[in-house]
């Protein structure tokens, strides 16, 4: 219980010092790596807790994909040369109130989570109880595969539409570069590609008359 | 303090929530930083489906939560997108640069 709650400061200091870092570093490839830190340490604190399957999804798919589409973006949109801070410069006077509403958002959410307790027989309204005898892994895909397919494959669904629409979105057609042709060679005949002439002595042979 | 519960989890979630509605407010550089404000809220809500399903002994939050991680990625791809096409047409994604909606 000791290591437990040792490792839970650990990695919670890390992801609150780098989703601090995120919102306030002064370079954006910068706010990325603290993103990539933030969501390490998240999914090692889901390790840690026994979700161990969607701890590394989020290894694998956040720090694999979504980070590394995040720092390609901003590599590719050259945005690390605007290193203007929110300290200098104009104000925004939308400032103050957002402060101020995500300070109440954070006190009403403690609140909440101040006054709550479980309801008594909360505990044992499902049939999908965690069965310590199989692992993490398991049990997610004997209840996503079974109970829950349908809700497989819309987020299949989603992230096929989400691909097609990045693709439309991002696509952009060129005129001026050259492309193979292939229906017009392969339609070429013998008749319309050679034509044979009769070179006249001491005329020669004018070529694309 | 010493003994973790599940208020502890949610409180980290809390924490996290509020500084990714902070940093959508408090930019001034660029949308990539909102973007990235919209992954940590996504996250924070991971962390508090992730701690209900193992202290409630529930399989559900986990499901849920990969729901969630695959409506994330989809709303990276499409927000960077967005992003990218932005930039081809304006050449600028700072925040004050755009205000074509007049908000």
């Amino acid at each position: 219980m000791l290591f437990h709650s040792i490792f839970f400061y650990f990695f919670s200091i890390i992801a609150i010092f780098s989703a601090l870092m995120v919102i306030t570093s002064r370079s954006t490839v910068n706010s990325v790596f603290f993103l990539i830190l933030d969501f390490i340490s998240i999914g090692c604190l889901f390790i840690m807790v026994g979700a161990e399957f969607l701890g590394i999804i989020i290894l694998i798919v956040y720090v694999g994909a979504v980070a590394v589409l995040f720092l390609f973006v901003v590599m590719m949109l050259n945005v690390a040369q605007q290193k203007q801070s929110w300290f200098i410069g104009k104000k925004s006077s939308h400032i103050p109130f957002g402060l101020v509403v995500s300070v109440i958002i954070f006190l009403e959410l403690l609140v909440v989570l101040g006054g709550w307790k479980y309801k008594e027989n909360v505990m044992s309204s499902s049939n999908l109880l965690l069965n310590e005898s199989i692992s993490n892994t398991h049990q997610i895909g004997r209840v996503m595969y079974t109970d829950y397919i349908l809700y497989f494959q819309i987020s299949g669904i989603i992230l096929l539409l989400s691909m097609i629409g990045a693709i439309v979105l991002t696509y952009q057609k060129r005129d001026n570069i050259k492309k193979q042709s292939y229906i017009n060679q392969i339609s070429r005949e013998k008749l319309t590609s050679i034509e044979l002439k009769k070179v006249e002595f001491e005329k020669g042979v004018k070529i694309d008359d | 303090m010493i003994d973790i519960g599940l208020g502890h989890y949610l409180t980290l979630g809390a924490i996290i929530f509020s500084l990714g509605v902070i940093g959508i407010f408090l930019n001034r550089k660029n949308i990539i930083v909102i973007l990235m404000s919209v992954e940590l809220i996504l996250l924070a809500v991971n962390i508090n489906l992730i701690s209900f399903s193992i202290f409630s002994g529930d399989i559900l939050g986990q499901i849920f939560t990969m729901l969630i991680l695959t409506i994330a990625a989809a709303e990276a791809a499409i927000g960077l997108a967005i992003i990218v096409v932005f930039y081809r047409n304006k050449g600028s994604i700072r925040v004050e640069d755009i205000h074509e909606m007049k908000g």
